[in-house]
């Protein structure tokens, strides 16, 4: 299955990474957080990282968004380094946690990012708008964050992420401190922008159904050291809904994503 | 690669910094010892018509007897020799002098303390001293009470009251602000969760304080009592400021500063610095034994 | 006893209140040869009201504010007796009995106001202002009455009212004093020493080696005594206000350093990761997030600092002045025993200190309101 994917595009693709490790020097011993990745991903998909904790999902989509620097091995991203790719804003980021700013109002926590791209205020607003509108957040600009649900605050920071337009969105378990039916509504939502905006999407999470209902590509990885264990595409409907998770595919997909995961434990201990 | 280790040693750690901006600072210290009493020398060349060099100037400043600045090894004669030399029974030695200072001082952290903890204690538990006492408290935290120290001790001294009940008064009366803040927060930090376990235990009034918000507050208490012990010093050396106080580093500052002896008033201030740094690195010592009992790291 | 349980079921200090007040009006029909007494009919009002207050147990704002009434009447019979004593007389029993009874009634009130319970939010603010108001009053009632009524000495201390009079004679020196004091040396000072420990906690936080060194030297200059410094600046700048600005700014740079240092330390990883993914600029990261997460630690410093300046000044003074500013008067006028100017010097001070650092505690709610800790409240 690891082959499929690079065959399968035409175009080249959108993150390339080709042998990549990274290994944290510690006073102890090093730490190899990542060993040996290969990992294509083409314009359009929706890549989810998948594993244990300390199977370094985050560092690598840190490495893909330049917050850490691999040791060897190479990468490129829209065919440029990560430094440049961030300088020239190529990404959205969304953290774990919401990231807002408290001293600004929501609306000006979605013009801090478009202040730095040189946007005139008249942009910021009508982009704010666009976006808050986009994610159901309509009328909660004058807002500050702390006056806002955990599930809502996630949310502007995803408008935060999209509203400079940038061709992919890079999401570090956005959804990990939400409650499980704030997650499911998210997840849904999610899913429509990715459909209506058609940006590359990189996420990481440690739910199996989190991740086999969002993804068209699953990278199942094992921790000590990080490496990919299996890359498992899925063919499901792009306008599915949650009735889904149901489905035999769905079942049958979610235990290939389980045995991954055992594998890769196995192998580890 | 042996003096790669060197350098980072010297940068990297806190030690090497320190170390290197003190050795700056001292440096800066002659380099304005030689700047300040300058001018009265080169008056005094020019008067007696004697041709000088910068070295005889640099030589000259930092040994002269009144100097405005005096150079860090003058100061360190005058510490050696009002501190070894003298018998601590002497009005010379800074010995004497400290003494003087830290009994007052200790005495108003003492009672300044006991005075804080009671009344917070009152304010946690009656709402009406909370509203009627708390703002005021506050307030007179804006209010420069050091600055009418020396007031309040000519005051009680012509009631008759003299020598250290006085100044430890105004060591008391800084003391106690921060303590009072702080405790209160403290007894009031144990969480809804906690009390609410305690009451299901059915504990009285005096099992809750005991056994949770006084144990909870100590971490509170501590750090204000590195702010009122460094206070209460203060307040000390302050109340000792009024003409006629027999002893102390502030008698001492003062006289200092009548007689032009700035090697005097350099040498009372290191004291007084030392001794105020010594009490607060005693109470963090004992704020950090505190916190690792109780699991806290900071 | 069906009596004795109705008596435990009320507040103590209602029951004293009437017992006093009986007490005064017995006193006052025994004291019959004194020129000076207190109106009878007062006490008999003090006397129902402590009454009315002993028999209903649920008090509310109309039967508050009637207590308020007799408070201030009562209050006010006291004041005027006093003032129409000759210099040598003592107060008699029954005012002082009096006097007991009105602080009873207080308390009694202040217990009440203080466990109102309100959602209206106007009448909870002045709740927060008319208690802690009350309470102050009293206290200066309770000076009035023992400074006059005992005959206390003025050296001593001075009754609020003849401290009050010399703002008319005396109002211009006060006035001189306090240009010179806070004016022209406060103030400069402040913001000599604010600003240089702010400049230089921003330049200690770009490079890593000064801050691992300032940050223990200026954690020790915190705990030394700099007030001691005033002789050497006096020497150094002279007696003028110079020496005194001098004093003031070494001793504000300090705490504004070392909280300017704290504040910009406090930043989240993930907020700093934040602003790297947008690529930003050294400056943009330190106006856009670590100034503003540093504010409260700031606006902390700043209000440390505007008391640190006022005593700076003050103390400085004391050291050696030209013949005007606070200190020098406090000090000055110490030595003639004119206390009463003395303490209206202070009364200058007092206000001059909290509302400067009223303007820093209104600025920190202003520019800090999304703080956890102003939150809350």
């Amino acid at each position: 299955m690891n082959e499929s994917s690079s065959i399968n595009s035409k175009e080249p693709a959108i993150i390339d990474i080709n042998n990549l490790c990274l290994t944290f020097e510690t006073q102890t011993e090093p730490v190899h957080a990542l060993s040996d990745i290969n990992l294509q991903v083409n314009s359009g998909d929706f890549v989810s990282l998948i594993g244990p904790s300390g199977c370094g999902k985050t560092t690598l989509l840190r490495v893909i968004a330049d917050l850490e620097k691999p040791t060897s091995g190479s990468i490129s991203v829209e065919g440029k380094t990560p430094n440049q790719a961030r300088l020239d804003r190529a990404y959205g980021y969304v953290f774990q946690t919401p990231a807002l700013l408290p001293w600004r109002n929501i609306e000006a926590n979605i013009h801090l990012p478009l202040e730095m791209s040189g946007y005139s205020k008249d942009e910021q607003k009508s982009l704010s708008n666009q976006y808050l509108s986009l994610v159901g957040l309509s009328g909660f600009e004058k807002k500050y964050p702390w006056q806002l649900s955990g599930g809502m605050q996630q949310r502007v920071s995803i408008a935060r992420a999209l509203s400079f337009d940038p061709d992919m969105l890079l999401m570090d378990e956005p959804f990990g401190a939400l409650d499980e039916i704030t997650r499911d509504r998210l997840n849904e939502e999610l899913l429509r922008l990715w459909e209506q905006t058609k940006k590359t999407v990189v996420f990481v999470t440690h739910s199996i159904p989190e991740a086999v209902f969002l993804s068209s590509k699953i990278v199942v990885m094992s921790a000590r050291p990080g490496k990919i264990i299996n890359v498992i595409e899925t063919n499901f409907p792009k306008d599915r809904n949650l009735d889904i998770r149901e489905s035999k595919e769905f079942l049958k997909v979610s235990q290939l994503v389980r045995e991954g995961l055992k594998e890769g434990h196995s192998d580890g201990s | 690669m042996e003096a790669n280790r060197l350098f980072s040693i010297l940068i990297g750690g806190t030690i090497g910094p320190v170390v290197i901006l003190v050795t700056a600072i001292i440096m800066i210290w002659y380099a304005g010892a030689v700047y300040l009493n300058s001018s009265f020398l080169i008056d005094r060349y020019e008067k007696n018509n004697i041709e000088w060099t910068f070295s005889q100037l640099a030589s000259d400043s930092w040994s002269m007897e009144r100097p405005v600045l005096p150079s860090p090894h003058q100061i360190a004669k005058e510490l050696k020799k009002t501190i070894w030399d003298k018998k601590i029974t002497s009005p010379r030695s800074l010995v004497f002098h400290s003494r003087v200072t830290l009994s007052s001082a200790m005495v108003g952290f003492v009672m300044g303390t006991f005075l804080g903890i009671v009344l917070s204690v009152g304010i946690v538990y009656v709402p009406a001293l909370d509203r009627t006492l708390m703002p005021w408290i506050i307030t007179s935290q804006t209010i420069p009470i050091l600055a009418i120290a020396p007031m309040i001790v000519v005051v009680l001294g012509s009631m008759g009251i003299i020598g250290l009940v006085p100044k430890a008064m105004i060591s008391t009366y800084l003391c106690f602000f921060p303590v009072v803040v702080g405790m209160v927060k403290g007894l009031r930090s144990p969480s809804i969760l906690l009390v609410d376990l305690m009451n299901s235990y059915s504990a009285s009034k005096v099992e809750v304080f005991w056994k949770l918000r006084l144990p909870a507050s100590l971490p509170y208490l501590f750090a204000s009592l590195k702010v009122a012990i460094a206070l209460s010093v203060v307040g000390a050396i302050v109340a000792e400021l009024p003409a006629g106080a027999q002893g102390g580093l502030g008698a001492r500052l003062l006289s200092g500063s009548y007689y032009g002896q700035t090697s005097l008033i350099w040498a009372a201030l290191i004291t007084a610095s030392v001794i105020s740094a010594t009490l607060v690195t005693i109470v963090g010592r004992m704020e950090r034994a505190v916190n690792n009992r109780m699991g806290l790291q900071i | 006893m069906n009596f004795l349980a109705i008596i435990r079921s009320r507040p103590l200090s209602g029951l004293l209140c009437l017992i006093f007040s009986i007490a005064s009006f017995i006193s006052l029909q025994l004291n019959v040869i004194n020129d000076y007494a207190l109106n009878p009919f007062i006490v008999i009002i003090i006397a129902i009201v402590s009454l009315i207050f002993f028999v209903i147990r649920q008090q509310g704002l109309f039967l508050l504010s009637i207590c308020f009434v007799a408070l201030f009447s009562g209050a006010w019979s006291v004041l005027n007796l006093i003032h129409s004593f000759d210099k040598s007389v003592v107060m008699g029993l029954d005012a002082w009995l009096l006097v007991s009874a009105l602080w009873f009634l207080t308390w009694n009130n202040l217990v009440q106001l203080s466990a109102l319970k309100t959602k209206n939010k106007l009448i909870e603010l002045s709740l927060t202002i008319i208690i802690p108001v009350l309470f102050g009053a009293w206290i200066f009632f309770l000076w009035e009455v023992i400074t006059i009524g005992m005959s206390v000495p003025q050296v001593l201390l001075p009754a609020p009212s003849l401290i009050w009079q010399v703002f008319d004679g005396f109002g211009a020196t006060l006035f001189a004093d306090f240009y010179q004091t806070f004016v022209r040396s406060a103030i400069p000072g402040f913001i000599m020493g604010s600003g240089t420990g702010f400049l230089v906690a921003i330049a200690a936080d770009k490079i890593p080696f000064l801050r691992r060194g300032l940050i223990p030297i200026g954690n020790f200059f915190s705990a030394i005594p700099i007030i001691g410094m005033a002789p050497i600046m006096i020497m150094w700048f002279g007696f003028d206000w110079q020496s005194k600005a001098a004093v003031v700014a070494i001793m504000t740079f300090f705490p504004m350093m070392v909280n300017t240092l704290s504040g910009l330390n406090e930043t989240d990883r993930i907020d700093r990761d934040l602003l790297h993914t947008y690529a930003s600029s050294y400056w943009r990261e330190l106006f856009s997030l670590r100034l503003p997460n540093a504010m409260p630690f700031i606006l902390n410093a700043l209000k440390i600092n505007s008391t640190f300046a006022m005593i700076g000044a003050i103390v400085a003074e004391f050291f050696g002045t030209p013949i005007v500013g606070m200190g020098f008067r406090i000090s000055a006028e110490v030595g003639r025993m004119n206390i009463d100017i003395v303490w209206a010097t202070i009364a200058v001070a007092a206000v001059t200190g909290s509302m400067f650092y009223g303007v820093f505690a209104l600025l920190e709610r202003k520019l800090t309101f999304w703080h956890p800790s102003m939150r809350k409240s």
